[in-house]
């Protein structure tokens, strides 16, 4: 579904990542983990064209994504949900959600995709005429992946979903995650919280200073330890 | 009663601010940018409005909304124009290189007007009749309903389209969060185009009825107008669509008061005495919020 070979990045003179590939199937929940600043957000942005990386390649169904405007790599389905929810708090929530579906014409599907998004999260029906800055962070939350949805995206992007949320909101986000990819999405997580991450994930890949160290299935790297003294805290 | 006249007379002068002003307001939303060269598109508005009046002198109850579009559709190409070859290039550079470009935009449209049709002033013709009534020692003519008439409509159909359009829905994604509006799929560049067509066209709105209500132009009719526009926008809370409006009216109000009240030589002043106390007493303007951000 989406490959990347060898990307190198740079911002001015700091080499952000230095030939990173690795590959997400249709299907999968793939996540890329690593500490801060090790270039997870950078890998996200440079797929969804927020910044040009200096060389390497980015496939999706075999279409070169690189070089191509962010907003045309949106409309061909990959959607990048940004880290720290980032929703137009100045727009209401319905708003919002159709933002998310601006690169649609097809009515009658954003409206089923609408009820869809609501079924799923009942908390934004309740307050879909509300301003998006009055929500709370894990509503934010919920808004910012309904708003992704609402594009109805072959690969999802998300960035720190679990962000700033406490642990009841963080497991009820990762349940989402699970949810919408066991409803057709493919999902590409970037998380500081290795341990649900790899829960959630099917493999993963870690990331040290813009380089790709490690890879595997997530309960091969669960049970390895230098994971687990490196990002599990043993 | 003189009170009443003078508030009358100071919507109409207010409502022309108040249209520059939402140009300035919406191209600051949008790009974070001063477009300084605003004030001379109104005065191009202006002038293509006084050329076609000049070609097509029939009396005719379409030749005023006639012109008033024509001159709307000139200016908002010209806008597109200055966007794409000068502030364009520019777009990911410090914003004083935008904010210089667009004081050199602005004496390039001045003697630009100057050379091809001449720096002097020019008499707008009379594309309403006027008439005027007296109501209980109260004058009101004929334009003095007309501008701001046009103006209060112009400003639903700027609101239509900012709240309910797909294109406005994109611009104001586009001035809460660029970044995040292109993951949306909107396109940035087209965006930004549309915000310069939209304020050049209410700048040529303004320029049409200024002409109508106060009938001399000449190049530099831009420069005044625009700097009290700016500081109407900056009042009413700069990248604030109503606050433009709101700003506009009153800086037309406080100034008609002030040449009322104390001196004609403070018609210019008073603009600027708004803008200091603005920016020491509330600098997010009447309508602004303290910018704060959640984390």
């Amino acid at each position: 579904m989406l490959e990347v070979n060898d990307l190198h990045v740079y911002y001015g003179g700091i080499h952000a990542l230095s030939g990173v590939s690795f590959k997400v199937e249709e299907g999968e929940i793939v996540t890329l983990i690593g500490a801060n600043g090790a270039g997870k957000s950078t890998c996200l942005k440079a797929i969804s064209g927020l910044i040009q990386p200096r060389s390497g390649c980015i496939r999706l169904k075999g279409q070169a994504l690189m070089g191509i405007p962010a907003h045309k790599i949106a409309e061909a389905g990959v959607i990048h949900v940004p880290e720290g929810r980032r929703v137009f708090a100045n727009m209401t929530v319905l708003e919002n959600l159709e933002m998310g579906a601006f690169a649609r014409s097809d009515r009658s599907g954003i409206e089923k995709d609408l009820r869809e998004v609501f079924r799923r999260f009942p908390r934004l029906e309740e307050r879909k005429y509300q301003l998006a800055g009055t929500l709370s962070g894990g509503e934010q939350q919920m808004l910012a992946i309904g708003r992704g949805l609402m594009a109805r995206p072959k690969i999802m992007l998300l960035d720190e979903p679990s962000m700033g949320l406490s642990p009841i909101l963080v497991r009820e986000i990762f349940d989402i995650i699970k949810s919408i990819n066991a409803a057709g999405t493919t999902v590409l997580l970037v998380e500081q919280n290795a341990y649900m991450a790899l829960q959630t994930a099917k493999r993963a890949y870690v990331l040290e200073t813009g380089f790709l160290t490690m890879e595997g299935p997530c309960d091969k790297l669960l049970a390895d330890p230098k994971v687990r003294s490196a990002y599990l805290g043993e | 009663m003189e009170l009443l006249q003078q508030i009358i007379n100071g919507i109409s002068l207010g409502s022309i601010y108040a249209l520059i002003a939402l140009g300035y307001t919406m191209v600051y939303g949008i790009v974070r940018l001063i477009n300084f060269a605003h004030g001379d598109v109104y005065m191009a508005g202006a002038y293509i409005a006084y050329l076609i009046a000049n070609r097509f002198s029939e009396e005719t109850v379409w030749r005023f909304p006639l012109i008033l579009l024509a001159s709307m559709g000139g200016c908002s190409l010209l806008g597109m124009a200055i966007e794409r070859v000068a502030y364009k290039p520019l777009r990911n550079r410090p914003r004083i290189a935008t904010l210089t470009t667009a004081i050199g935009v602005s004496i390039f449209l001045e003697n630009l007007v100057r050379v091809a049709i001449g720096p002097n002033f020019l008499g707008f013709p009379e594309i309403i009749t006027r008439t005027s009534w007296e109501i209980k020692g109260i004058t009101i003519s004929n334009v003095q309903v007309v501008v701001p008439g046009c103006t209060v409509l112009l400003v639903l159909v700027l609101h239509y389209v900012v709240h309910k359009t797909k294109a406005g829905k994109a611009m104001r994604a586009v001035s809460f969060d660029r970044d995040v509006a292109m993951l949306m799929g909107v396109n940035v560049d087209n965006t930004i185009r549309i915000t310069f067509a939209i304020g050049s066209a209410l700048a040529a709105a303004a320029g049409v009825l200024v002409g109508i209500a106060y009938p001399r132009i000449d190049p530099y009719m831009g420069i005044m107008a625009g700097l009290k526009a700016f500081v109407s926008a900056v009042l009413g809370g700069i990248g604030i669509i109503p606050g433009a409006a709101l700003g506009g009216l009153m800086m037309g109000v406080a100034e008609v008061m002030a040449v009322q009240l104390f001196s004609s030589s403070l018609k210019d002043a008073i603009a600027f005495v708004v803008l200091i106390v603005v920016l020491l007493v509330k600098p997010t303007g009447l309508l602004g919020k303290v910018a704060s951000e959640k984390v």
